[in-house]
């Protein structure tokens, strides 16, 4: 029998808050520095930077500006087609992190499997003639080589840590910019680059080029003009079946076990070694669908001369996974919040002085506060008793400790 | 020949003051995963302390007079103000590490995701462009020690020696191998050493004795991040023409290899730097690398891929990782936020 927890006292509850919580401060903070740099910019009013506060909170209900040049705000179906467009990408990336930390392993190999994943879907969705086969069966072998380049270029870090213990942090950043050179040399040596359109120099042809693309499944019907396609409902699939392996099966278990405590899990039978490296080839997969999904659109190219940066979408995949406490339901809505903010980061450039990076700030500051989200949790929780005014509980179950820190510094 | 050592001392000396700071926070206990971020704010804070003097005026009688002894103090000033603000940003790592004892992987990749978005924010409004440069003048014609200024013609065929060391050289790259020195025997011969290095092994004991923790290890994090954001000015300086876009191509990281190659000993790591720095240059300059100076460019003749050299030292790092991770030797304690309670 278990007696029902107060909802301001349960853990999930508390996470949710202190997500919250870290959203609001980072879009303080965004805040602060553009109000500190209109103050400090001759060339901008503090009327500008009152602009551009409205725009970090607002902006994706901005609607551009009207004829007395003064800001509008109101629903907008392109921009919320996009957004949902860009979150696809996001939220795969997002549960890529979220299922390796879960094994205890810090994924921030993220965009290397991405990279993977882009190099593999281009030149399956290019080099087969759509001439000879279907178009949906090379889209579906193209989304399926996506995903399995990911998943060996993750496992290579899982391995190097499973078998020789090297730290998969510097492992995954190592493999990062070897893909980069890779697929850089990959696509410099290919017929592939962009020859038609000559107005863009560096660029792969689009998929439609071959006539590959993601089927729109009606939601342009509901978000007419945006970019939007099937791939949301994918990959809020995946991350359905992410939740139920991880919850409903005894290999998600296993999983969690060797994230908890590796020693612990050796010892009570469960095979360590081939559960990090499975892990870390979940992760590349959902990071190599994430390519997939966004180069499969259709309508997006891909800059192929990459070896020196890694694509940012994979680095996101990091506070998208941290502010939903590596939950794969609530990575879904970290997802669309972080596509948000990118859209609120475009309208910023568009409409005032400002750029698009203050976005990037705001997700640093958030990634920042996650990294002590259990003090945050601890203090909400220890407000909310005093509000309750509830004699301090002798059963509390004492705080998670965050034990895959430890270990990932190993 | 004396190219090669030249361009192997640019790449390897940044490397080494980087891993050595690696090495200063590690030692007492914290791990310093955002070193890369540091290093983008130092190139960053540098570049723009220099663009802001020129524009000031203070040195341009200096240059117009060609008193390059003023401009290499005015070099100097900047490597100090990098590592001063280096030391500043590394504040935000070690407040949440020690005082809030949160997760130090994950908050120094908040810094490192913080410092190029930080960086370009403010290049873009600074510059309008993704790229800060110097307001005149490129750093070989303010910084760059040429054989000229010791009295030589500008046809005078050097000795080896002379041609390696003081032709075409950065007085940074000195100025990183002395303090390197100079920090190694502070971390192992002085009293401050040894209780930085007791925090990174057994704070719990280190404490029993009196020796204060966090105050070991906020002086561990600030020491790593001045020289990390002095590294990256130096990286800027020396690789990118005295430039700064908000990224050091994983030069962070590649430190970060380093310093667990050399086994979180200052002498390994200054080998370790140097071949790297070997890979990077060759990278970097394999088409123009004529080993015996006769003329034949070997590398280039071989007709290998240029991004088949460009991947080479992730690719050596991760290989060399692989064969001596078994037996290296983390400081025992890293990564472990500070208990007092626990034994």
């Amino acid at each position: 029998m278990k007696e029902k927890t107060p909802l301001m006292q349960r853990d999930g509850t508390r996470s949710v808050l202190a997500s919250l919580l870290s959203i609001l401060i980072g879009l303080v903070a965004g805040a602060v520095v553009v109000f500190l740099v209109g103050l400090f910019n001759k060339s901008m009013s503090l009327k500008t930077a009152w602009e551009g506060i409205q725009l970090i909170f607002l902006g994706i209900i901005s609607t551009g500006r009207n004829a007395a040049g003064e800001l509008t705000f109101g629903f907008n179906p392109v921009t919320f087609g996009n957004m949902l467009f860009r979150a696809t990408p996001l939220i795969l990336t997002g549960l890529s992190v979220a299922v390796a930390y879960k094994t205890g392993l810090f994924n921030i190999g993220a965009p290397g499997q991405y990279l993977a994943g882009t190099a593999a879907t281009l030149f399956i969705a290019l080099e087969i003639p759509s001439s000879v086969v279907p178009a949906w069966v090379i889209w579906i072998l193209a989304f399926l080589g996506g995903m399995a380049a990911g998943a060996l270029w993750g496992a290579v870090p899982g391995f190097v840590k499973a078998f020789l213990n090297i730290n998969e942090v510097l492992a995954c950043i190592m493999t990062n910019w070897i893909a980069a050179n890779l697929v850089t040399w990959a696509f410099d040596v290919s017929n592939l680059k962009n020859t038609v359109e000559n107005t863009k120099t560096a660029y792969i042809y689009k998929t439609s080029f071959n006539g590959v693309q993601t089927p729109k499944m009606f939601l342009d019907k509901i978000f007419p003009g945006s970019q939007i396609n099937g791939g949301i409902l994918i990959a809020i699939a995946l991350a359905i079946l992410m939740y139920i392996i991880f919850t409903k099966t005894t290999f998600g278990y296993e999983l969690k076990a060797c994230g908890a405590n590796r020693h612990a899990a050796k010892y009570a039978g469960i095979k360590d070694k081939r559960s990090i490296i499975l892990s870390m080839a979940i992760a590349g997969a959902m990071s190599g669908a994430a390519a997939s999904l966004y180069y499969l659109a259709g309508n997006t190219e891909f800059f192929w001369s990459t070896y020196q940066s890694l694509p940012a979408t994979g680095f996101n995949g990091i506070p998208v996974a941290l502010l939903a406490v590596c939950n794969p339901i609530a990575v879904i809505f970290t997802g669309m919040f972080m596509s948000m903010l990118d859209i609120s980061g475009l309208q910023l450039t568009n409409l005032t002085a400002y750029n698009e990076y203050i976005t990037d700030v705001i997700i640093s500051v958030i990634v920042y506060l996650s990294a002590f989200s259990l003090v945050i949790k601890l203090w909400l929780g220890g407000k909310a008793k005093k509000k309750a005014g509830a004699k301090p509980d002798a059963n509390a179950e004492p705080a998670p400790k965050a034990d895959a820190g430890k270990e990932a510094g190993k | 020949m004396s190219f090669l050592i030249r361009q192997t001392l640019i790449y390897a000396v940044p490397l080494m003051i980087v891993a050595l700071a690696g090495v200063f926070a590690e030692r007492s206990g914290i791990i310093n995963l955002a070193l890369e971020g540091i290093m983008i704010f130092g190139a960053f804070i540098g570049v723009l302390f220099v663009r802001l003097v020129q524009q000031w005026g203070w040195f341009n009688v200096a240059k117009e007079m060609n008193n390059w002894v003023a401009l290499q103090g005015f070099l100097l000033l900047t490597m100090v103000v990098a590592a001063i603000l280096g030391a500043v940003f590394s504040l935000l790592l070690a407040f949440a590490a020690i005082n809030l004892k949160a997760d130090q992987t994950i908050g120094g990749t908040a810094l490192n995701l913080m410092a190029p978005a930080l960086v370009l924010f403010l290049i873009r409004l600074i510059a309008n462009q993704n790229t800060l440069q110097m307001a005149t003048g490129d750093a070989s014609s303010w910084f760059m020690i040429k054989k000229t200024m010791f009295g030589f013609d500008k046809k005078a065929k050097l000795g080896f020696f002379a041609s390696t060391f003081l032709d075409k050289v950065y007085l940074t790259t000195y100025v990183c191998i002395i303090l390197f020195i100079i920090l190694s025997i502070i971390l192992y011969k002085t009293r401050f050493g040894l209780r930085l290095r007791s925090c990174g092994e057994n704070p719990q004991a280190a404490d029993s004795l009196g020796i204060n923790v966090r105050k070991m290890r906020y002086a561990g994090v600030t020491i790593s991040g001045a020289l990390a954001g002095m590294g990256g000015f130096v990286y800027a300086l020396t690789t990118t023409n005295c430039s700064s876009n908000g990224d050091v191509a994983g030069f962070g990281f590649l430190a970060l290899a380093v310093m667990i190659f050399g086994n979180w000993k200052p002498l390994n790591i200054a080998g370790a730097a140097l071949l790297f720095g070997l890979f990077k240059c060759i990278a970097a300059a394999y088409a123009s690398i004529d080993i015996n100076g006769d003329g034949v460019f070997l590398l280039a003749n071989i007709g290998l891929n240029a991004n088949f050299y460009r991947l080479l030292p992730y690719l050596i790092t991760l290989l060399v990782l692989a064969f001596t991770s078994k037996n290296s030797r983390a400081p025992k304690a890293e990564g472990i936020p500070y208990d007092k309670g626990q034994r």
